[in-house]
């Protein structure tokens, strides 16, 4: 497996969306910051966004707020849609499946692939948003949720660990992309049909009646960081977010991984 | 004893209604270079696809040197090749595609790279992109991609269609050197001058079904023997081929007399013109050629479906 995954990792590295989705990642923090000096108003009524003037540690938790309704699943999307259905746009599934690795193999390469991708967008954005940031509104002091004063270094601990609470639920987008990637067989609908199924998401949880669904959605799980930035620290969101994420991840996983186990490669 | 290079029993393959390959048998020995001849849509591909594990048969079995490649890739160990052309990445240069297939292939692959872009002649293009190749570039470098394997058994699915004559004949030189050097080799394909040139056996599919499989010698042989007719005098010529006994279906075509007749039948025939005054200006011994026989089986059976 580790040959696919670095072979996989090697395709990545040169496709454009790849550059194209991690760019993203590196431009929007850069942007927002830009846009944050240039202007004194700020996002007030969501959490930190009254802080952005005065910390740049502020900006990447904004960024994370805000990154969950369409930016993230879109940048995940755009490989993990992929992944699959490129190799049927190439017809090269057969030419990988007529060597030496099984299925399984190329199966768990393309998904390790997929999730280093993600890791990798949502730490670079998160990092640059933290440069970017500290550089415009200094690296002062932030303001947690309950108010309490956090000292600049347990504020960079607190966004490492609000990106890595954060990876659940989008390496859970990613493994739904993985999968229609696998059965749509067409980059496109796998990509654009990814990011429906994150939008349609955050529909339900503000249909009326639904309410009670809302702790078991997974747009609800983006939000588990925030218990990070509490003083103490809520871990009941983060607990939530890890078992709730998987029950998302796991079936459209196995779903991929017996797709494309069994599937007929006759195209290409 | 050793197992067969390609055993494949009962092969079907059902696409709803359509049945692509229809109860499949063939035993291709060691040291055959064995066509695998039919129209497009006779099912070739896909009997090629289940060969190589790429799609699951309805029912039947394949067997490469007795092990299924539905269950696992180590059934093509030893084998190798490709089915319709071959595809690679197409934002990759040559050597480095060849170098992602000899990873997946594991052992000493890659450093078999080098000489493999030799024998097909890529060496020089070998750092240009795939997306820049040519149709037959791309042809060759699946030939390549096939031979770090160090295959014993070589599948290759209508190798030089789409190729210009010269590459055809650099295709067809390329093969007789694989198969010169022992390797067995399947040859898919709807050129019959190809198979005739390459092949010392034969598998005639239409739908999805094997009309002939065996020796092309043999083939050849049973389709009887056919000679053509010229003299000074045709339409009493024919007369007399009418009366002969043992010749049969004589007709009289642009370029002479067609006919078919054992060797003593003619040589009497030739008799019997001289005796009734008709010289003989030629007659030639007609082989039937595989396309002719191709024809023949193909087309009796649109006749039957008729």
């Amino acid at each position: 497996m580790t040959t696919a995954y670095r072979w996989e990792l090697t395709k990545l590295r040169y496709q454009k969306r790849t550059y194209l989705g991690l760019g993203a990642a590196v431009l929007v923090p850069i942007i927002f910051a830009v846009a944050v000096s240039l202007r004194n108003g700020g996002p007030d009524d969501v959490a930190f966004g009254r802080y952005i003037h005065q910390t740049g540690f502020a900006i990447p938790l904004v960024l994370l707020l805000f990154g969950s309704i369409w930016m993230f699943p879109l940048i995940t999307a755009l490989v993990a849609g992929d992944i699959v259905a490129s190799e049927d746009h190439n017809g090269t599934l057969k030419t990988i499946l007529t060597r030496s690795l099984e299925r399984g193999q190329i199966y768990g390469g393309k998904l390790l692939a997929v999730f280093t991708y993600t890791v990798a967008a949502i730490f670079l954005n998160g990092l640059t948003a933290v440069i970017a940031g500290g550089i415009v509104s200094g690296f002062n002091p932030l303001t947690s949720l309950s108010g309490t004063v956090v000292q600049p270094g347990r504020a960079l601990l607190l966004i490492g660990g609000s990106l890595l609470v954060y990876l659940m639920p989008m390496l859970a987008i990613a493994c739904i992309g993985l999968l229609l990637s696998t059965v749509t067989r067409n980059s496109a609908a796998a990509v654009v049909g990814t990011l429906m199924f994150s939008l349609l998401v955050q529909l339900v949880a503000i249909l009326p009646g639904l309410g009670g669904a809302k702790p078991y959605l997974l747009s609800t799980q983006f939000d588990a960081w925030q218990g990070l930035l509490r003083e103490p620290v809520d871990w009941q969101p983060i607990a939530h977010a890890a078992w709730v994420s998987p029950l998302y991840a796991v079936p459209a996983l196995i779903a991929a991984y017996l797709v494309f186990l069994r599937r007929d490669v006759a195209g290409g | 004893m050793a197992q067969v290079p390609v055993e494949v029993r009962g092969l079907v393959k059902r696409y709803g209604d359509l049945v692509a390959v229809d109860h499949v048998d063939l035993t291709i020995e060691e040291g055959d270079v064995y066509g695998y001849l039919g129209p497009n849509g006779a099912g070739k591909t896909t009997s090629l696809r289940m060969m190589l594990g790429l799609i699951r048969p309805t029912a039947g079995s394949v067997r490469l040197f007795g092990r299924d490649p539905q269950l696992s890739v180590k059934a093509l160990e030893g084998v190798a090749g490709f089915v319709e052309a071959p595809r690679f990445y197409p934002y990759l240069s040559a050597r480095r595609n060849l170098e992602l297939v000899a990873a997946f292939d594991g052992g000493d692959a890659p450093s078999r790279i080098d000489d493999a872009l030799a024998t097909v002649e890529l060496t020089g293009r070998a750092g240009d992109k795939i997306g820049g190749y040519s149709h037959g570039m791309r042809q060759r470098l699946g030939i390549a991609g096939a031979l770090l394997r160090n295959p014993r058994l070589l599948l290759l699915d209508e190798p030089a269609t789409g190729l210009d004559p010269a590459g055809m004949r650099d295709m067809r030189a390329l093969i007789r050197r694989l198969a010169d050097g022992g390797m067995t080799v399947v040859l898919s394909s709807h050129i019959m001058a190809e198979v005739e040139e390459l092949c010392n056996k034969v598998a005639i599919v239409r739908s999805g079904r094997i009309a002939y499989e065996g020796a092309i010698s043999e083939l050849k042989r049973t389709a009887g023997s056919g000679y053509r007719l010229r003299t000074t005098d045709d339409d009493r010529a024919l007369a007399v081929c009418a009366a002969q006994p043992g010749v049969e279906d004589a007709r009289l075509a642009h370029d002479g007399i067609h006919m078919n007749a054992e060797e003593a039948v003619a040589a009497d025939l030739s008799i019997a013109l001289v005796e009734s005054g008709v010289g003989i200006v030629e007659m030639v011994r007609e082989s039937a050629t595989l396309e002719d026989l191709f024809f023949r089986l193909t087309e009796d059976e649109q006749a039957v479906a008729v």
